[in-house]
């Protein structure tokens, strides 16, 4: 476990950085932690997939995987991948402040 | 009245539970109803041999009826849908079936379409599957065939049935071509969208061993976006490609299609969600769950549909009685891996503990996480045990559905 000051905040992250506490995310961090990841701006879709992932994190304890996102979210995977270019599942879910989507075993 | 208990599909799961609640009722306290599409129950785990010339499509297919005990009813249609407001399945033939309890037992489906360019030109031709009895037919032929050049085999996404099964088909490649005098002349590459070449971190390890020892290229973190035949090559959807000679491709994955139009009852994907303990459906309260048509954390694989019988099996019985439901599953697998040359590996983990090494079950029994011959002895033996013992629901000597923990090494302490 680590700490990180994002938006002047301190917040709780695990060894692959991320979130620990879901709860104390903010959008303004969302915007920090999006240009650590390479993107300048946060467009209407980025922020869709980002909220979509926290509502699913809340309703059932883990986000979404990229297949899950692409049949639920709106978004297709093809522009998953043009959103989040570094693997949509992780990346979105380290912008949207909830932990590793558990995917599949 | 007798409780009237439904059962849709007939493989594994469907079977082994419809075989131990008949021996927990009379006819007279329960009528057992089974449903399937069709009669051909195939025993999976052949799947992966057949490709290889090890065994032949007709040896791992049996009539899913003659699987069942007596005074259980094979009903053989598709499923419409289940309507869990009036606790009725309907039927494609035109039957309702009325339940007090049902059980979901209707495994995936493979969804090839869902991948751009898959079932395309070269289909069956240049690119297979051996998750179908036609996939693995097909493919025997073309590897008989195939005498230099790039084999590349791929997961497209998860959830797949056995996750450890694509990791056995590049071994049994790798010994395949050996056998025949020209693992030279073949380049074998295993693309999968996993960060490493398998899901549970100590296991990976060892596997991921196994493949630089056995000189096969691991393109971890590939996800599929198109498969292009004719080209020979497999494009990611972050623009990376891999070209190849030969593609054996594991298709998506999703819930049976009545799934989707049954209301709650399944996720975005036809998957059921259920209490990973209970195996209770979230969507109502007298539907249940096992096998590979559940939205629980665990492998989708033979070991663990056996292993959550009798929690089913237990459960049924409670709800019907007006009991509490047995949290009893601990998300127990096991599965023997082959790693080719007659040799296999044996992994045994639950929801909360890693694969480990040591023996199973107990400090003398088979190794674990190493190869070994008694492992491979251990996997052929399986198919008698398949039909014979599992399929007809007896509990194995041995192999309880909870993890055994006496024999293995590196056990967190409580």
């Amino acid at each position: 476990m680590t700490t990180a000051t994002l938006a002047g905040t301190t917040v709780e992250l695990d060894a692959e950085g991320f979130f620990a506490e879901p709860e104390t995310w903010t959008e303004a961090m969302a915007v920090e932690l999006a240009h650590a990841e390479g993107i300048d701006e946060l467009t209407d879709q980025h922020w869709t997939v980002i909220h979509f992932m926290r509502s699913e994190y809340f309703a059932k304890g883990t986000g979404p995987t990229v297949r899950a996102l692409g049949k639920s979210s709106g978004v297709s995977v093809k522009e998953l991948y043009q959103l989040f270019p570094k693997g949509p599942a992780k990346m979105a879910a380290r912008i949207a402040g909830i932990p590793k989507p558990k995917g599949c075993i | 009245m007798a409780h009237r208990i439904v059962i849709l599909g007939a493989g594994t799961g469907g079977t082994l539970v419809a075989n131990r609640l008949r021996r927990r009722y009379s006819p007279a306290e329960a009528t057992i109803t089974v449903v399937d599409q069709d009669d051909r129950h195939v025993y999976q785990p052949g799947l992966l041999f057949v490709p290889f010339g090890l065994t032949h499509a007709e040896d791992i297919v049996r009539p899913r009826g003659k699987q069942l005990r007596g005074a259980i009813g094979y009903h053989q249609s598709a499923i419409d849908r289940v309507d869990l407001e009036s606790d009725t399945v309907h039927l494609v033939d035109g039957t309702d079936l009325a339940y007090d309890v049902l059980v979901v037992a209707t495994g995936t489906r493979l969804v090839p379409e869902e991948t751009e360019g898959l079932t395309g030109p070269g289909w069956r031709e240049k690119v297979f599957d051996f998750y179908s009895l036609e996939g693995a037919s097909a493919l025997a032929g073309a590897l008989a065939h195939f005498e230099r050049g790039r084999l590349v085999v791929n997961v497209v996404d998860m959830p797949i049935k056995c996750p450890i099964a694509p990791l056995e088909f590049v071994f049994l490649a790798d010994w395949y071509f050996h056998e025949r005098g020209i693992r030279d002349q073949v380049t074998i590459t295993y693309a999968t969208p996993l960060d490493a070449a398998f899901t549970k971190p100590v296991a990976s390890a060892t596997l991921g061993s196994l493949l630089v020892e056995k000189g096969i290229e691991i393109v971890p973190e590939f996800n599929t976006g198109e498969v292009d035949g004719a080209g020979g090559r497999l494009i990611a959807y972050d623009e990376r490609e891999i070209p190849f000679d030969l593609a054996v491709v594991v298709p998506l994955h999703g819930g049976a299609a009545y799934v989707e139009r049954s209301g709650d009852l399944g996720d975005e994907l036809g998957f059921v969600p259920a209490d990973p303990h209970t195996l209770r459906s979230v969507a109502a309260p007298n539907v249940f769950v096992i096998g590979d048509a559940a939205a629980i954390p665990t492998s989708k694989a033979g070991s663990v549909t056996h292993f959550e019988g009798e929690t089913v099996e237990e459960n049924v019985v409670r709800f019907l009685a007006g009991e509490p439901l047995e949290a009893g599953f601990d998300g127990h697998a096991n599965c023997f891996i082959e790693t080719g040359f007659k040799k296999a590996l044996l992994i045994d983990f639950n929801y909360e503990t890693e694969p480990l090494a040591g023996h199973f079950p107990l400090a003398v029994g088979l190794p674990l996480l190493k190869e070994s011959r008694l492992n491979h002895l251990g996997k052929l033996m399986f198919q008698w045990i398949y039909w014979h013992s599992l399929l007809p629901g007896r509990d194995l000597p041995g192999l309880g559905a909870a993890m055994p923990t006496a024999g293995k090494s590196g056990l967190p302490t409580a």
